[in-house]
């Protein structure tokens, strides 16, 4: 395939015309046909037939906003979640810290420890949504897909610091034995059918 | 018999304040729900069932409001302008003849409250005071738009009101009077006896100027809110603005009466069919109002003055001459 039909920048021989645009009346006589011609030619009563015929067809598209909600895409960056690993409810979260680094807005901060097990465990995580501007670059940098976006957009605050603790955004026990956490489809996350075109890795060579 | 008039006289015209106040609530409910309609919205549905007491909640709005008068405007006009505007609404129903005589406990009454016989000329000239709301409180304001505003309304108003008178008397010429009683019954033996047949010209051209007298979307002028932000109204709040607005939608219901008494029959012999029929008429003319709001743009100043002065000023006169012609010969 080449390149011609991109570079062709010559609009009149690709389909496009002209709009057909009347010359201005010059002359009285002219400028009077063309009044009694756009009077008579009863496109008035053609915009009052399509308004009426939308009111008669009642065809309604208000969604009314707190009863009903329009369905939102997976990967829409709203409020953050923390994941849990599937095979042992654990948290994902090994407190590596990269979120903190990459976010833009510094509004990550998180503080970890050595745990009995000299496993790194996070012990204070929160995140400031009021300047937060939900960029992913967290949700992406993630090595573990711990830190995520959620899909929960209703959040109010009557100041601007608001902050969302660690175990607010964690999934709940519960949830999780229930086997409900959904996983985040934005950036960074697994692609579907990710098991089938896992390779070994060539270790033979 | 004094007191018994005086006291009929009193209870239609409280009657006639308190119901019209009324309906020009509901005209702002059935306008935002036809709108919406129009434009595939619900409109209102919060407040009450299907938004039916968003009108209430508006009349708490509007009462409970502040009532700011601006530092820099004229003040005592300022204060007086919307009251001409809803007064004058008001006292233009004076010679309306709103139903058909009806016997009440063997009581007959006469849904008007005042048969004078220069009912037409009164109405159409009480309107015309009504332009001193707009007019006055636009130049009060102290506020660039307020006097485009009220700029446009004089230069509107003179162009229209020459349509409405000319367009009307050909009609006048007809009957001969100008008691809308006398038109009314005029027109009394059918629809065959309706003035449209007759005088079709002038009563699209009374309907283009009723338009303009009302100040509705075609000729929404004077209020246009994307070019002069409210007009007149921009400085006002609260109650004062609210008068403007009853007055605007009064004086929308009461040429939604005029228009079919004139032209449509009325309530034709009197009867409570011709009521019925009398009442359809003027529900259908206050949709119209309604309908052309969704439908049409507004027009420019210059062009509604090209309109009326150059187009529609020169067939109303020319209809006067035919009917005049018609009826010596």
């Amino acid at each position: 395939m080449n390149n011609e039909q991109f570079n062709d920048r010559n609009v009149s021989e690709n389909g496009y015309y002209l709009v057909d645009i009347q010359d201005y009346p010059t002359t009285g006589w002219d400028k009077f046909t063309r009044v009694v011609r756009r009077t008579l030619r009863g496109e008035l009563f053609v915009g009052l037939w399509v308004v009426l015929r939308e009111m008669i067809r009642f065809d309604i598209h208000t969604v009314k906003y707190p009863e009903e909600k329009m369905p939102i895409g997976p990967r829409y960056r709203a409020v953050h979640e923390m994941k849990r690993l599937w095979e042992s409810d654990a948290e994902r979260c090994i407190g590596c810290g990269l979120c903190e680094k990459i976010c833009i807005s510094n509004c990550i901060r998180m503080d970890t420890k050595i745990d009995a097990n000299s496993r790194k465990e996070v012990t204070e995580y929160s995140i400031n949504l009021g300047r937060c501007i939900f960029c992913g670059y967290c949700a992406e940098v993630c090595p573990e897909l711990a830190i995520t976006h959620g899909g929960e957009y209703e959040n109010a605050s009557d100041q601007r610091e608001h902050f969302i603790l660690y175990e607010d955004m964690l999934t709940p026990l519960d949830k999780m034995k229930a086997g409900t956490q959904l996983e985040f489809e934005g950036f960074g996350a697994i692609t579907p059918h990710e098991d089938e075109r896992v390779k070994k890795t060539p270790l033979a060579y | 018999m004094e007191t018994a008039y005086l006291i009929e006289t009193v209870v239609k015209i409280v009657a006639v304040l308190l119901i019209f106040s009324a309906l020009a609530g509901f005209g702002t409910y059935f306008e935002r729900k036809v709108l919406a309609f129009m434009q595939r919205r619900l409109g209102p549905m919060n407040v009450g069932p299907y938004g039916l007491l968003q009108i209430a909640a508006d009349g708490i709005k509007l009462f409970t409001k502040e009532d700011i008068v601006p530092t820099g405007v004229v003040s005592r006009i300022f204060k007086i302008a919307p009251v001409i505007t809803a007064a004058t609404a008001f006292m233009a129903a004076a010679a309306i003849p709103f139903l058909p005589s009806f016997t009440m406990f063997g009581y007959t009454v006469n849904p008007i409250v005042s048969d004078i016989n220069i009912g037409i000329l009164y109405i159409l000239g009480v309107m015309g005071i009504g332009l001193y709301g707009p007019l006055l409180g636009g130049m009060a304001s102290a506020n660039k738009y307020s006097l485009i505003s009220a700029a446009r309304g004089a230069a509107v108003f003179i162009s229209y009101e020459v349509i409405t008178g000319l367009s009307i008397l050909a009609p006048i010429m007809m009957v001969g009077s100008l008691s809308l009683v006398d038109f009314n019954n005029y027109q009394a033996g059918g629809i065959g006896d309706w003035i449209i047949w007759s005088q079709p010209v002038a009563f699209v051209l009374f309907w283009i100027a009723a338009f303009a007298e009302t100040g509705r979307t075609p000729f929404h002028l004077v209020a246009n809110d994307h070019e002069i932000i409210d007009g007149f109204g921009t400085e006002y709040s609260g109650m004062r603005w609210g008068l403007f607005f009853i007055g605007e939608y009064a004086n929308m219901f009461f040429i939604s009466f005029i228009i079919p008494l004139l032209f449509l029959g009325g309530f034709g012999d009197g009867t409570f069919l011709g009521a019925l029929a009398f009442l359809g008429k003027v529900a259908f003319f206050f949709f119209f109002f309604l309908w052309t709001r969704a439908a049409w743009p507004d027009v420019r100043p210059d062009q509604l003055m090209w309109l009326c002065w150059k187009v529609l000023m020169p067939i109303a006169v020319i209809n006067v001459v035919i009917t005049g012609f018609v009826m010596m010969f």
